[in-house]
């Protein structure tokens, strides 16, 4: 794929929820590309479209009208398996609420998606620990959700997102439901990560802080795109701005 | 990758097993009450088959009366008597030998102990035709029996309520007011198919019966062995034309006498048993169908149950078909385990009650590999409609989903 190709081409993206009276713009004529390796942070006030956004780059959700080229290829054009397949090879997920499956080992639940991936157990166990170990959960490989902390159940979810050898992660708000000590840390990882495996992330989040972490930040307010730009200037406006 | 699921699936029982135990308790309940059943029915049909085989499959009865078996008998016919029994010996091939048979009900009395019992006149031939060794003391004698002398063989359920464990022969017990000289204690046979105590019995020579007991010189019963050459229904004929013609019985007349062979009523026995195992067991078969409602209804609530599991598998990669698989393959495990354990209790359950009731106990392999099948065929159609629930969900509705 040429270098220029953006991972991610929202073209005038609109999704709607419900009906007449009940009708919800969550996503209004949204425009956005990410090239490859960027660190992207999404934010904006409450109820301004992040999720769907997100939902609509992780081909878990389709637009209502507009287009979505993932490296270049229609999303749209895709069946239910083949955005399933999509999903598995180039995209990992990283939560708010971490979603691990419950009474299941730190090693399984990052061994999940190379389960469907079809790889044989020996690997998919390398692999898995490898990517734990990239996280800084070495040792933790056999306790269960319950036995792990806030900051090592999202380091256990960033190591199932990692485990596929993704080339886009998306965090919707990963660091929601931490303090800030596990907050920076968390973001030092995907830091980490974007800079030494050239993982594109796209990230949600409410915080300045963590927001600083990313190269660009994309400011939603009312399911539009109200401002794009470095993390200084994004904010210097909304500073001047109220 | 099937292999991999299976194993998953496994794992998935096993973290909810008090769910998985109460989703698979019909299947569990089902395939043991079939399997109960069929054992234990198919082993009191062998029970019936092996007192047959015992008894004889040559062995026929002779009675005076109509044809028919059953009630709407009452015709009043000639009763048999002894040269009937000398006729059937001497001028038929396929007799072997006949003896014949009295029967009633007395009291049989021994110093202070005394028991209700079967008492028949009879002589040693009916020993030789029903192939019954006394293992104490002997036989008849044939002066024993011309004579009238009052002499008997005792079972083993008789000599146990008069006498215990010591030896009978030379005792005397009293049937009715006649004092009798016990000669002889015959083998042990336990209940017959009919499930009255075969051992629960004395022998009288029958001229003694007649005279002491009954005070007639009719005879009621001829057994008969028929010739190991000769097929019994052959016997049946020649029987039967040999006691019209000595019953004068006219050409276009009705036979006044019964013959019967012991196998026409092995297999009608068998046959009410195989009838009343059919339908017990269609019931426990409904108890099957009921049993795969139950895992389809668990199997529903599982399912909603793990809606983010499936929003998270759908996430990370998984396609629609997979988490169908997941889920059919998982119902398909569970009620193959339900089967399992069923055929394993059911067995179980059939093997004490064949304990219990005396009577073989009677596997089929066919019947266990059925209710394997068919419990597995529970799991594919009871699982399919909420694992196509599962995979039909939206992944967004499901992650959010609490
Ligand atoms: N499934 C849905 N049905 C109806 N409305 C929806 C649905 N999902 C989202 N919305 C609406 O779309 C709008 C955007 O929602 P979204 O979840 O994208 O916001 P957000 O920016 O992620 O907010 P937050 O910061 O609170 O997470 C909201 O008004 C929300 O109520
Ligand atoms: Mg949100």
């Amino acid at each position: 794929m040429a270098d220029d190709t953006p991972v991610i081409d929202l073209r005038d993206v609109t999704k709607i929820y419900g009906h007449g009276e009940a009708e919800v713009r969550a996503m209004d004529g949204v425009n956005l590309t990410v090239a490859p390796g960027e660190f992207v942070a999404l934010m904006g006030p409450s109820g301004s479209g992040k999720s769907t956004a997100m939902n609509m780059i992780g081909c878990l959700d389709s637009p209502t009208s507009g287009d979505y080229l993932f490296n270049g290829v229609h999303v749209g054009a895709l069946d239910q398996t083949q955005r399933a397949l999509l999903r598995r090879n180039y995209l990992g997920f990283v939560f708010q609420g971490f979603n691990l499956l419950a009474r299941t080992s730190a090693l399984d639940n990052v061994e999940l998606p190379l389960i469907y991936k079809g790889l044989p157990a020996a690997e998919r166990r390398e692999q898995a620990l490898d990517a734990l170990d990239k996280v800084g959960l070495k040792g933790r490989e056999h306790h269960d959700p319950s036995e792990l902390s806030g900051g090592q159940q999202q380091r256990v979810a960033i190591a199932r997102a990692l485990v596929g050898d993704p080339q886009l992660i998306l965090a919707d708000e990963p660091t929601g439901n931490l303090d800030t000590k596990r907050s920076l840390e968390i973001m030092e990882l995907l830091d980490k990560l974007n800079a030494d495996e050239k993982i594109t992330i796209v990230m949600v989040t409410h915080e300045e802080d963590m927001a600083a972490f990313a190269h660009r930040v994309i400011w939603m307010v009312d399911g539009r795109v109200e401002r794009s730009g470095s993390h200084d200037e994004v904010f210097n406006h909304e500073r001047r701005g109220s | 990758m099937i292999w991999e699921t299976v194993r998953l699936a496994i794992q998935a029982i096993f973290r909810n097993a008090l769910r998985s135990i109460l989703t698979v308790l019909g299947i569990v309940i089902g395939v043991a009450a079939v399997i109960a059943m069929v054992t234990v029915g198919q082993g009191s049909s062998d029970q019936v088959t092996a007192d047959v085989e015992k008894l004889g499959t040559n062995v026929l009865m002779v009675l005076p009366g109509a044809g028919r078996m059953g009630p709407g008998n009452n015709s009043v016919s000639a009763a048999l008597e002894m040269r009937d029994i000398k006729a059937l010996i001497d001028q038929l091939s396929s007799v072997r030998t006949a003896a014949p048979y009295n029967q009633t009900t007395l009291n049989a009395v021994y110093g202070t102990e005394d028991t209700r019992t079967s008492v028949a006149g009879t002589d040693a031939r009916y020993l030789d035709v029903v192939d019954w060794p006394v293992v104490l003391g002997r036989s008849f004698l044939p002066t024993e029996e011309n004579s009238g002398r009052a002499v008997c063989i005792i079972g083993e359920t008789v000599r146990q309520e008069l006498f215990g464990n010591t030896n009978p022969v030379g005792e005397t017990v009293r049937l009715k007011n006649v004092a009798c000289d016990v000669i002889g204690l015959l083998e042990a046979k336990g209940a017959s198919s009919f499930g009255t105590d075969q051992d629960d019995i004395v022998l009288m020579p029958i001229k003694a019966f007649q005279r002491r007991v009954t005070g007639s010189t009719d005879i009621s019963m001829i057994y008969v062995a028929a010739s190991e050459s000769v097929s019994t229904d052959r016997a049946v004929v020649d029987i039967e034309m040999l006691m019209r013609e000595r019953r004068r019985i006219g050409d276009g007349e009705e036979d006044d006498f019964n013959v019967r062979d012991m196998k026409q009523l092995a297999s009608m026995l068998t046959g009410i048993t195989n009838v009343l195992t059919g339908l017990l067991s269609a019931v426990a078969a409904v108890s099957l169908l009921v049993g795969g409602i139950g895992i389809m209804n668990i199997m529903l609530v599982s399912v909603t149950e793990r809606t983010r599991e499936i929003g998270i598998r759908l996430a990370v990669g998984a396609t629609a078909n997979q988490v169908l698989l997941q889920f059919l393959v998982e119902a398909i495990v569970l009620s193959m385990i339900g089967g399992i354990v069923g055929i394993l209790l059911g067995l179980g359950l059939a093997a004490v009650a064949a304990n219990i009731m005396v009577i073989p106990f009677s596997p089929n392999p066919a019947i266990v590999a059925i209710a394997f099948l068919f419990s597995a065929a529970v799991g594919v159609i009871f699982g399919y409609f909420p694992a196509r629930r599962a995979a039909r969900m939206d992944p967004i509705e499901a992650l959010r989903h609490q």
